[in-house]
């Protein structure tokens, strides 16, 4: 099962931090992030990329989204 | 006063008007003496934006007693106060209440001319713009939050949010200066914006020219950016165009919300270069010239 972080409900600059710590610990190559704002979303993709990881996919999902970051390369 | 202004002016003879603001927030930085800096810096700041004197001043203080330590307090108070006797303003009284969440502020009165008043509208085609303090303010508390902002970084935001502006608002008014407004919470450009809105003129920015604190431009590229930032940024997006040379992270720092932020000033070309000397020379360092007043096209602002 591909590792998920639930941001949900929490504001800047928590999703982010929960993101980079994922990002840090993760084993596999994919990350699944949750969270319920524009900001969020545009925060936790900048993140990604910080750490050399890339958004692969965002879905709408209930007035929220999943992202889903990769490794690059 | 027909549009959002700084402060609120009342005249009361041909040549006097008092000038009125408060302004209060809860805890940016953790320690309290350096919070009741701050808070106090940026209360007086709507005064010196309008070319106004401050003349006195009462705390505003909402205070969660049964759950926080009265020491706390005390030395968020001695904290605004100190600013308050460097700015030559007296504490003539106050009001607290009890609140669930700790706010601290001030409500300041100033006298100025009815005929010096500088408004945020009025900046002419050829002036100068002038921004005296660095930007990030808003980023830099957000890494602080997360515990990602070094130590340099966080200093020197708070040099910039506790440096009054009592200094460049003395200065302007020696020269003959067209506009005038705080950057706080819009961040420069929702500001700049503000600026030019239902007016004449247009407005192009040097991006390389405008001043940043150490560490902002690593943490927005870390998405450490504060809600109130991208909305300045989606609020006011339709009236920017930006050179390719101008990040999306870039951008972001010139809406970045700012606590206590400098003045953007324009001064007609002419003068622009002896306010900056003046500025430099009486410790407004970072002061700098970051872009002009244009003609054409109106109601936009170019990032070059």
């Amino acid at each position: 099962m591909i590792t998920t972080v639930d941001a949900k409900g929490l504001s800047c600059p928590q999703p982010v931090l929960m993101t980079l710590d994922g990002i840090k610990k993760a084993d596999e190559n994919e990350i699944l992030i949750l969270v319920d704002t524009d900001t969020s979303k545009e925060n936790v993709s900048r993140a990604a990329k910080s750490q050399g990881w890339q958004v692969k996919e965002v879905l709408e999902e209930g007035g929220g989204y999943r992202i889903t970051i990769s490794r690059e390369g | 006063m027909e549009h959002a202004e700084d402060a609120g002016v009342y005249q009361l003879t041909e040549d006097l008007a008092i000038v009125l603001s408060l302004d209060f927030f809860t805890p940016i930085v953790d320690d309290p003496y350096t919070f009741g800096q701050i808070a106090a810096t940026n209360s007086l700041s709507d005064i010196y934006a309008m070319g106004g004197v401050p003349i006195t001043a009462m705390n505003i203080i909402c205070f969660p007693i049964k759950t926080m330590d009265i020491s706390i307090l005390q030395e968020v108070l001695r904290g605004g106060l100190d600013k308050m006797r460097e700015a030559g303003v007296p504490l003539v009284g106050g009001h607290s209440v009890e609140d669930n969440e700790f706010k601290y502020g001030l409500s300041v009165t100033g006298t100025i001319h009815p005929q010096k008043i500088i408004y945020n509208k009025g900046a002419r085609a050829g002036d100068k713009l002038i921004l005296t303090k660095p930007l990030g303010t808003g980023i830099i508390n957000t890494a602080l939050k997360g515990g990602l902002a070094d130590e340099n970084s966080v200093a020197e935001a708070i040099s910039c949010m506790s440096s009054l502006n009592k200094k460049a608002a003395e200065l302007m008014t020696k020269v003959e200066v067209n506009a005038c407004t705080d950057v706080t919470g819009f961040g420069l450009l929702g500001h700049a914006c503000e600026m030019i809105k239902g007016e004449d003129v247009g407005m192009i920015l040097y991006s390389s020219n405008i001043p940043i604190l150490p560490g902002t431009e690593d943490y927005a590229m870390m998405g450490l950016i504060p809600a109130g930032t991208i909305r300045n940024r989606d609020y006011s997006l339709h009236m920017i165009r930006r050179s390719a040379g101008v990040t999306d992270e870039r951008l972001l720092i010139l809406f970045d919300a700012q606590t206590s932020g400098g003045l953007l000033i324009s001064v007609p070309a002419l003068q622009s270069q002896s306010l900056l000397e003046m500025l430099h020379r009486e410790g407004v360092k970072e002061a700098a010239i970051i872009g002009e007043i244009v003609a054409q096209p109106k109601g936009i602002i170019a990032i070059t």
